[in-house]
């Protein structure tokens, strides 16, 4: 059965289904966010025109927009600095816009690690890597809080010394290279350490958003969980795939939405489904579309009800 | 005892339960452990990295500043850049080295206007009153006004020329008939620009700007100069002390 779950690949009935661009739509229009927000900030130090200056730490568009991101700024509180006014308005914009626009959209749509766990979880899928080292779904809260001890304990910004967020942009934008070997490091972990090892549990920067998470309105809906032929596709491509099973299966009167935080509102779910049970929509969205009659029992598709929790 | 007869009740699936809490505990406790240990390396500046002007006191500008890099882009001259991973100031942090690019001293400050965060502080105003460092002759054997000779570079290129540098006139004891000049820095009015050590025309640099911390000394608090609490009452403190004539070694009665 291993074998048969292995040779499937996500996502390819989709395609033979509906196509190429809807298959992978979300996924290009992540890639080209993430390679536009760099872009943004490139443009100055390659052709001399200044769009955003700063990194994702704290930025400033246009001299006239500061950014500045909430793990950054909570750091510099527990090492007891109370930062100028300019730094606390770019937390507020940013912490605003996620409240409405998905908490760790951040991290499907912006953060430049991800492409390269994305890419650890797509050759673990290919390679049939072992799911490898179990971490705990808590483990990131507690680093969270050990993060924000240590910056305390020495009255420093400390994470930014090897978050590779921040690394991927100063690397690019003021040529330190030195500390992409932190991002070598993080694809190695996630590629044979543990499965969304990264992101899915140590990554801070990726926990404050999703504490935004809990409370944002752009949501994934499970709207036509009535069609899911189990296939476990979206499973499989899912980075955080604890989260799709309560919308999904709808077991205790769950509703369609993707509640979790932890979503990062990446879409490949939307894209990898053949029977397009998944869409964008908003927290309070309790719509469910009608449930179709139940396809004849296609072979070889039982649903291993315990991979779901892989 | 209590303790293991407590565990021995509990079910397989709980205590199983508890001992991944611990590690994951654990596992999170040891990695902020090592960002501590780490982080506690990373404090301490190295002699020749500058920070930019208004720069909160190190340990402060530690908790202060973010990384970001935007007083890097404010800086017209490229003086500043931002630290690497390895072997430097902490990871991310904005320096200079005055012997690469010295600070050019804008008289807008453009880097401390730019900082969010207030690691460069903004009650800065006036670049004449920042102090990056405080330049030093560490060489005495090798800078060439010492020497007897008129180089002067250093002097005529510091922007606060005839306050933060001056040409001392003193005897040449090497020839016995001319002059030496020597550069003398004063840390009052010392910038730390770097501008003197950029341009001194040794290979090795005989003036060097140095941390403050590292070259310049503090006077100790209770310490009152006599002379300079005179001149402030206006009047002698102890009245009515007896000042006798100075005598000379050699001055015969
Ligand atoms: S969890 Fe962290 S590293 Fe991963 S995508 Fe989010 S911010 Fe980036
Ligand atoms: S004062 Fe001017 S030259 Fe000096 S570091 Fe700031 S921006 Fe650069
Ligand atoms: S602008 Fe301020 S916070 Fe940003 S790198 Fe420079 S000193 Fe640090
Ligand atoms: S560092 Fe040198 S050039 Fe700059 S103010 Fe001080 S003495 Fe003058």
């Amino acid at each position: 059965m291993t074998a048969r779950i292995q040779a499937r690949i996500a996502g390819r009935e989709a395609w033979a289904l509906h196509g190429w661009w809807t298959a992978h739509k979300y996924l290009i229009l992540r890639r080209l966010t993430q390679l536009g927000v760099l872009a943004l900030f490139l443009s100055g130090p390659l052709a001399g025109v200044w769009i955003a200056k700063g990194t994702l730490a704290a930025s400033l568009t246009f001299d006239a927009l500061p950014l500045t991101d909430p793990f950054v700024v909570l750091q510099s509180l527990a090492a007891r600095h109370w930062p100028e006014t300019t730094a606390l308005t770019g937390v507020a914009i940013v912490a605003g816009f996620y409240l409405v626009f998905g908490g760790r959209t951040f991290c499907a749509w912006v953060c430049p690690v991800n492409p390269v766990t994305d890419l650890a979880a797509w050759m673990r899928r290919r390679l049939g890597v072992e799911k490898g080292f179990s971490m705990r779904r808590e483990t990131r809260w507690l680093v969270a809080l050990a993060v924000l001890a240590a910056a305390a304990a020495t009255g420093t910004v400390a994470w930014e010394m090897i978050n590779p967020v921040t690394l991927i942009y100063r690397a690019a934008l003021f040529g330190t290279l030195a500390g992409l070997a932190v991002v070598v490091a993080v694809f190695v972990f996630d590629l044979v350490v543990a499965r969304d090892g990264w992101c899915g549990h140590v990554c801070p920067i990726g926990t404050a958003y999703a504490l935004i998470g809990k409370a944002t309105l752009l949501r994934v809906s499970a709207r036509g969980r009535a069609r899911c032929d189990d296939c476990l596709d979206c499973f499989a491509v899912c980075p955080e795939s604890h989260v799709i099973a309560p919308a999904l299966r709808g077991r205790d009167g769950a509703g369609p939405v993707i509640a979790s935080g932890d979503c990062t509102a990446c879409g490949r779910c939307v894209d990898v489904c053949p029977e397009r049970v998944f869409a964008f929509t908003h927290r309070f969205d309790t719509r469910v579309d009608a449930a179709v009659p139940p396809p004849p029992p296609a072979a070889g598709r039982s649903a291993p009800a315990a991979l779901e929790k892989a | 005892m209590v303790m293991s007869t407590e565990t021995d009740r509990k079910t397989p699936t709980r205590r199983r339960f508890v001992q991944a809490t611990l590690r994951t505990a654990a596992g999170a406790g040891a990695c902020g452990l090592g960002l501590a240990l780490f982080a506690a390396q990373s404090r301490s500046l190295p002699a020749d990295a500058l920070r930019p002007p208004g720069a909160l006191p190190e340990p402060q500008f530690l908790s202060a500043c973010v990384r970001c890099g935007l007083c890097v882009r404010a800086c017209p001259y490229d003086t500043l850049t931002l630290a690497d991973l390895a072997a430097g100031p902490a990871a991310g942090t904005p320096f200079f080295r005055a012997r690469q690019i010295p600070c050019e001293m804008c008289e807008d400050i453009p880097c401390v206007k730019t900082c969010p965060t207030g690691a460069l502080d903004k009650s800065l105003t006036d670049i004449g009153a920042a102090r990056m460092g405080v330049a030093v002759i560490v060489s005495r054997d090798t800078c060439l006004n010492l020497q007897g000779l008129r180089c002067d570079v250093c002097y005529r290129v510091c922007p606060v020329i005839d306050q933060a540098i001056t040409l001392e006139q003193t005897h040449n004891r090497r020839t016995g008939k001319h002059a030496v000049f020597e550069p003398v820095v004063h840390p009052d009015a010392c910038t730390g620009c770097g501008k003197c050590e950029k341009s001194c025309v040794l290979t090795d640099a005989a003036i060097k700007v140095l941390p403050l911390g590292l070259a310049a000394g503090r006077q100790d608090e209770h310490y009152r100069r006599g002379w300079e609490e005179k001149r402030k009452a206006g009047r002698e403190l102890v009245p009515g002390l007896i000042d006798l004539p100075d005598r000379l070694p050699e001055a015969k009665p």
